[in-house]
């Protein structure tokens, strides 16, 4: 302010002006000042908060693989974000056409509780679940939706799938082999932990792929280390696979899968709050609130003929693994609940063949409308010894529908595709 | 506003002008009562009321002809399917019916009238002769207007939890995890529902205040206010502004329903508090430059 009022040039009235304008000025520093702390802190404190991997002492991945493997956590609450970037387009069901292989999907109408129901929901987008164990035989696993949630609830002999939003209700029992599926030492298990997941991983360990320690990382407020898995062979989709390992317990807490065209994970799945303390006994109890509308498992046989037999945990479990098949096709080649699809190439370049035996895919012009060029831009027309088909691409799996009715599926690129289907014939 | 309220409320101030903190209490009280006395905000008031009314009466007819529960599909506002087993859900139902809109847009119309409708009236030079002071007169309508906050919502959710006991059994409830809590604790969970959602309001009423610093017409104000909200609410719908989505007032309002998780989730209640804090730390502050500058010409 002294230049001004020592400025010959101004005359009194004008400072008194500029002045009353600057004061009127300096009060909007006010609300400027608050948005800019606001913007600083949410900007700054995930950046602080995340600076600074733990330091822990140096440890090789086989050392790391064992750890895993020794890990016996029973008791752990928490919950877990699931991010999954297919890059399809966001249309329900598609996913689910997709994820079961083209192999018809029995659509459950039953129950809206019922647990297959649920699971093409995850298949795009973030979802958070909560998990929550206590031994073999207390499990429940929450998918938290807009003001509602859907609860899975495994308690004893019980198995009860909760959805708040329809008030309904679904119950099946467990027998006891798979009262026992807590163990570890059962790797037929699909994967639905992150525990899971790296097992089966870690069961395609062999010479097309590099395992190696790859520093250490917060998650969830825990020290963990980077378990990095890379394909040494060229032609798949997957460009890493990243597991965070629980230092302390072994636990895995994060698993990542990024593709290899590069971009944002495909799968970014992990804890963002975790537990080991025994969670509180009545969270696992369940009865049906009064009205509720309750389905047992029985009952959904006639609906949903395609899916047979019970629509058990274990049921739930294989369809999770569908949903996310780029493992099964790595991890356990020639295994299939149905269908028997065989299985071309080894390791990562795993390509699922499946024989609809029917005509195919329908191009674009045979359905016409906005149907068929919906299905066009979807697929690619693709030509070789095979004959000609049509290629679905996403970011992780890929499948060549060929126009003689054959499917070959497989977390590989298009021209991989080609070349298993070239090789069938 | 009339002439004899103006009279009375620098009359009532007559004898405490030295003792100036009592002063500040004695103003909020004569605002409270102008507020809450006017014929607009009663009627606001019976509108959000009747809300859980209708709410009720429908599932009730709906659900008396024997057919299975409401909303088989599960759609409708949220809980809205629990209702016909408890009561209390009522509540909850009536709550995320109102407060997308209903609620904000009284509150807007009570925020927006606060300083422009006294400057409408004529009325706002007279409040600023009485030795208030302008920040203290902005920080009074504030507190009436969130004051005006958390009486709406406790008008619905009381009109609520009323028309649910007498249509519905009440009872012990089940939370949406799954787990059952006694009627007591359902109760202490629907009074923390209100609160949250009195206070997820707090953005809006300072908004609505900033506003209305801005224009000498209080219809004007309501106005604008009550077209943010309604801006706001249809941008937060399209997917490809998700990146600013999170920024807005009204993203995280329905979050109050993670209160019935069993264990509370309350990442989302969090940001919401947050966001509200920072609109009225913004608005208010904004509101506040703008009304210490303002010529009073009315």
């Amino acid at each position: 302010m002294a230049p001004y009022a020592s400025d010959d040039s101004t005359t009194a009235g004008e400072v008194d002006d500029l002045r009353a304008g600057r004061r009127k000025a300096a009060r909007y520093v006010v609300p400027v000042a608050v948005v800019g702390v606001a913007a600083a802190t949410i900007g700054l404190v995930p950046a602080i908060a995340d600076s600074g991997d733990p330091d822990l002492p140096e440890i090789t991945a086989q050392q790391l693989i064992e750890k895993i493997a020794q890990s016996d956590v029973q008791q752990l609450s928490g919950t877990f974000k699931i991010t999954t970037d297919l890059g399809l387009p966001d249309l329900g069901g598609l996913e689910s056409s997709f994820a079961s292989g083209a192999m018809g999907s029995g659509s459950g109408d039953g129950s809206s509780a019922d647990p297959s129901a649920k699971l093409t929901e995850l298949a795009s987008g973030t979802h958070t679940l909560r998990v929550a164990l206590d031994g073999e035989n207390k499990q429940k696993l929450s998918l938290l939706e807009n003001a509602s949630e859907y609860s899975l609830i495994h308690n004893g002999k019980d198995i009860w799938g909760y959805d708040s939003k329809s008030n309904e209700v679904f119950h099946g029992t467990a027998d006891e082999a798979q009262a026992g599926k807590g163990k570890q030492g059962k790797p037929e298990e699909a994967p639905a932990t992150p525990k899971d997941f790296t097992e089966e991983v870690l069961k395609a360990v062999d010479d097309t792929t590099s395992v190696t320690v790859d520093g250490t990382a917060h998650v969830a407020g825990r020290d963990a280390y980077r378990l990095l898995i890379k394909p040494k062979q060229s032609g798949t989709t997957v460009g890493a696979i990243t597991v965070a390992v629980d230092a302390k317990t072994g636990m895995p807490l994060k698993f990542t899968l990024t593709p290899s065209s590069g971009g944002a994970a495909v799968i970014d799945a992990g804890f963002t709050q975790v537990s080991f303390a025994k969670p509180a006994a009545s969270t696992f109890d369940f009865t049906p609130p009064k009205g509720a509308k309750v389905t047992e498992e029985g009952e959904l046989e006639g609906s949903a003929p395609e899916h047979g037999g019970t629509k058990s945990e274990d049921e739930f479990r294989k369809e999770l693994e569908k949903e996310f098949g780029g493992s099964k096709s790595e991890g356990k080649p020639g295994k299939a609940p149905e269908g028997g699809p065989e299985v071309i190439g080894e390791g990562w370049n795993s390509v699922a063949v499946f024989d609809t035996g029917g005509e195919g895919v329908p191009s674009g012009a045979e359905v016409g409308g906005d149907m068929g060029g919906f299905l066009d831009s979807l697929g690619d027309k693709v030509t070789g010894k095979f004959g000609s088909g049509t290629v679905f691409k996403t970011r992780l799996i890929n499948a060549l529908i060929t126009d003689d009715g054959k499917v070959y599926v497989g977390a590989v690129d298009k021209d991989a595709l080609v070349k298993a289907a070239d090789s069938a014939k | 506003m009339s002439q004899a309220e103006v009279v009375r409320r620098t009359g009532a101030t007559e004898g405490a002008r030295k003792t100036s903190p009592l002063w500040t209490f004695g103003l909020l009280r004569s605002e409270l009562l102008t507020t809450f006395r006017r014929w607009r905000t009663l009627a606001l008031l019976a509108v959000l009321a009747a809300v859980p009314i209708l709410v009720g009466i429908a599932v009730k007819i709906e659900t008396s002809d024997g057919a299975g529960g409401p909303g088989g599909g599960g759609g409708g506002p949220a809980f809205i399917s629990q209702i016909t087993n408890n009561g209390l859900f009522l509540v909850f139902t009536a709550l995320a019916a109102t407060l997308p809109f209903f609620l904000p847009m009284a509150i807007g119309v009570i925020a927006g009238d606060a300083i422009a409708g006294e400057a409408n009236a004529g009325t706002l030079r007279y409040l600023l002769v009485a030795p208030a002071g302008r920040s203290r007169l902005l920080l009074t309508k504030y507190a009436t207007t969130m004051a005006f906050c958390l009486v709406a919502t406790l008008v619905v959710a009381v009109s609520a939890l009323t028309v649910g006991a007498l249509l519905f059994p009440l009872g012990d409830l089940t939370t949406i995890s799954g787990t059952r809590i006694s009627f007591a604790e359902g109760l202490l969970r629907a009074l923390l529902i209100a609160l949250v959602v009195a206070a997820s309001l707090i953005g809006v009423a300072a908004l609505g205040l900033f506003v209305s610093t801005l224009t000498n017409s209080g219809i004007a104000a309501m106005a604008t206010t009550v077209g943010l909200l309604i801006t706001v609410q249809i941008l937060d719908q399209i997917p490809q502004l998700h990146a600013i989505q999170p920024y807005f007032f009204s993203h995280y309002w329905l979050s109050f329903a993670d209160l019935m998780r069993d264990p509370v989730y309350w990442d989302e209640l969090v940001k919401n508090l947050g966001i509200q804090a920072l609109y009225a730390g913004a608005f208010g502050s904004a509101a506040w430059a703008r009304f210490m500058a303002k010529d009073i010409t009315a």
